[in-house]
């Protein structure tokens, strides 16, 4: 599903890499956690999925999408099959819960009624029935990005990045968001987490990548993680 | 509905929505715009009015050729229809002895002495011929075709042309002066055009660099360009239309109003009655102007604003 091959990126003001001849294989379906410190390359890695960089050497395979193919053109595309959800929300301010999740399916061209019926199921799922019409502005860090969540969600992708979808949370709320990310994977999402919350790690036992001076420090499946 | 129709119903209702709701950065933008708009109508309007008054001073300029008496009437056709084919000549009119002297007569009516001396000689007056120029300020072309040497014979040596002399100073001052008026009416228009279009789509740059994060949300979530501008450039429109009209309202009220109510006709230099009835008589071209003008900076300036932050931001 994800393949990263001896992927490098520098950028060009800075004198190490923030990924060094990185090489990750994802399978469909699985719940990979990505841990490291602030500067480990967490981001940078994730950045590189969704073509917010380019790698400066390596390649890129995702869902069959070979980046070194992909014309700037076709960028959007890419994007509309990868669900992503940001550590800052990143919703859109001026429109309701509603809209910013109607927002992801509108620009790949979905019509009224499909709208209308796959919304509310997805905010459903993400326990914010009610809430359609609030504005982020009125809602709680966990509710904003649990719409987050169901805005990713919605166009059913086959992979769903999340950035320290936790990092402005508190625990319970943090919880709640992991919860999530469980369920949507049962469903058949591959979820790719970044974090450095050593609870969850340990609690959601599942395949750990441990990042450390933008190398692969550590990868094992079913792993906890001490820092 | 096919999906084009769908997207571009979404892209204005999206670009509606947008508007309601990022109100007082749109209130901000219209007012600015509204301002700019103002002092363009209010540039074009006075340029107007000055050049009517400018225009009713040119027309009053003419010259007069005076003629010897006892020229034949085939010599004086000759030289009216040779005078006709002049470029700069607009139109000609010819004064006969008996009319001159009638027309003096009436202008010195109420001086009695003047009546009696020229009640006791002869008709001392010339015949003339007076000729309404073209452009006051190209005068010199009529005045060398008549000061042709084949045309002395018909002249009056003495009074010759009204173009010479004082006469001749003041009317090339007035030429000069109105004709730089015009000209810096014109420019006025021009910069504060200018000057409007540049505050105006600095406004909204402004207001598009306050919802950049937007612009970027959108573009990580794979909207197309042309879904995340549209909207911008429907709000740049609306923008446009809204202060357009109130432009139009402001000049209304200030023209209309203060020669209604304060029964003024003019406001300085300005002929405020000349104002009203062009801005009515203008009124569907005013209208047009203000509104295409809007509307078209406003989506200009959007879609300029939207495009940097889609090109350069983001990838």
């Amino acid at each position: 599903m994800i393949l990263l091959d001896r992927v490098s990126k520098k950028y060009p003001k800075s004198s190490e890499p923030a990924l060094d001849k990185i090489s990750l294989h994802v399978e469909p379906k699985e719940f990979v956690i990505i841990v490291g410190q602030s500067g480990a390359g967490k981001t940078t890695l994730l950045r590189l999925l969704t073509r917010e960089e380019k790698p400066t050497n390596g390649k890129i395979i995702v869902g069959g999408i070979d980046y070194d193919k992909l014309k700037d053109k076709k960028i959007p595309m890419l994007r509309r099959k990868i669900g992503v959800v940001f550590q800052d929300f990143k919703l859109l301010p001026n429109k309701n819960v509603f809209e910013n999740v109607a927002f992801a399916l509108e620009i790949v061209g979905a019509s009224n009624e499909e709208i209308k019926k796959t919304v509310p199921k997805v905010l459903a799922i993400v326990n914010l029935s009610g809430k359609e019409k609030n504005m982020p502005s009125q809602l709680s860090g966990g509710e904003r990005q649990r719409v987050a969540i169901a805005r990713a969600l919605v166009r059913q992708p086959k992979i769903l990045i999340a950035d320290e979808p936790t990092g402005n949370l508190d625990p319970v709320n943090a919880w709640d968001v992991i919860q999530v990310l469980e369920k949507i994977n049962r469903f058949g999402t591959t979820v790719l987490l970044t974090t450095h919350n050593v609870e969850i790690v340990d609690k959601l036992k599942r395949r750990v990548v441990i990042l450390k001076d933008g190398k692969v420090f550590s990868d094992k499946a079913k792993s906890g993680y001490k820092l | 509905m096919s999906r084009k129709t769908n997207t571009f119903k979404r892209i204005l209702k999206n670009g509606a929505v947008g508007f309601t709701r990022n109100f007082s950065l749109a209130a901000a933008a219209i007012a600015v715009m509204s301002i700019t708009l103002t002092v363009i109508l209010f540039s074009i309007l006075a340029s107007a009015t000055f050049n009517n008054t400018i225009s009713q001073i040119r027309a009053k300029v003419n010259v007069s050729v005076y003629l010897k008496d006892g020229i034949s009437k085939s010599d004086l056709n000759n030289f009216t229809n040779r005078l006709k084919e002049q470029k700069n000549v607009k139109s000609i009119s010819y004064i006969s002895k008996d009319k001159a002297l009638a027309i003096f007569k009436a202008e010195n009516s109420n001086n009695a002495s003047l009546m009696n001396a020229v009640s006791a000689i002869n008709n001392p007056l010339p015949a003339s011929i007076e000729i309404i120029p073209v452009d006051i300020n190209n005068i010199q072309a009529i005045k060398t075709f008549i000061d042709q040497q084949k045309y002395s014979a018909l002249i009056d040596p003495q009074a010759g042309t009204s173009y010479s002399g004082d006469r001749k100073q003041a009317i090339d001052k007035i030429a000069n002066a109105t004709k730089i008026i015009k000209e810096a009416g014109a420019a006025a228009v021009a910069i504060f055009s200018f000057v409007s279009v540049i505050i105006i789509f600095n406004t909204i740059r402004m207001a598009i660099f306050n919802r950049r994060d937007e612009i970027k949300i959108m573009r990580l979530l794979g909207a197309n360009k042309s879904y995340i501008h549209g909207p911008f450039v429907v709000e740049g429109i609306i923008y446009g239309l809204m202060s357009g009209l109130i432009s139009m309202l402001v000049i209304y009220i200030l023209f209309a109003g203060s020669a209604n109510t304060l029964q003024a006709t003019s406001f300085g230099l300005l002929d405020i009655s000349y104002a009203e009835n062009y801005f009515k008589s203008n009124l569907f071209i005013i209208v047009l102007i203000q509104l295409g003008v809007g509307m078209f900076i406003g989506a200009i300036s959007s879609a300029v604003a939207t495009r940097r932050y889609l090109k350069n931001k983001i990838k």
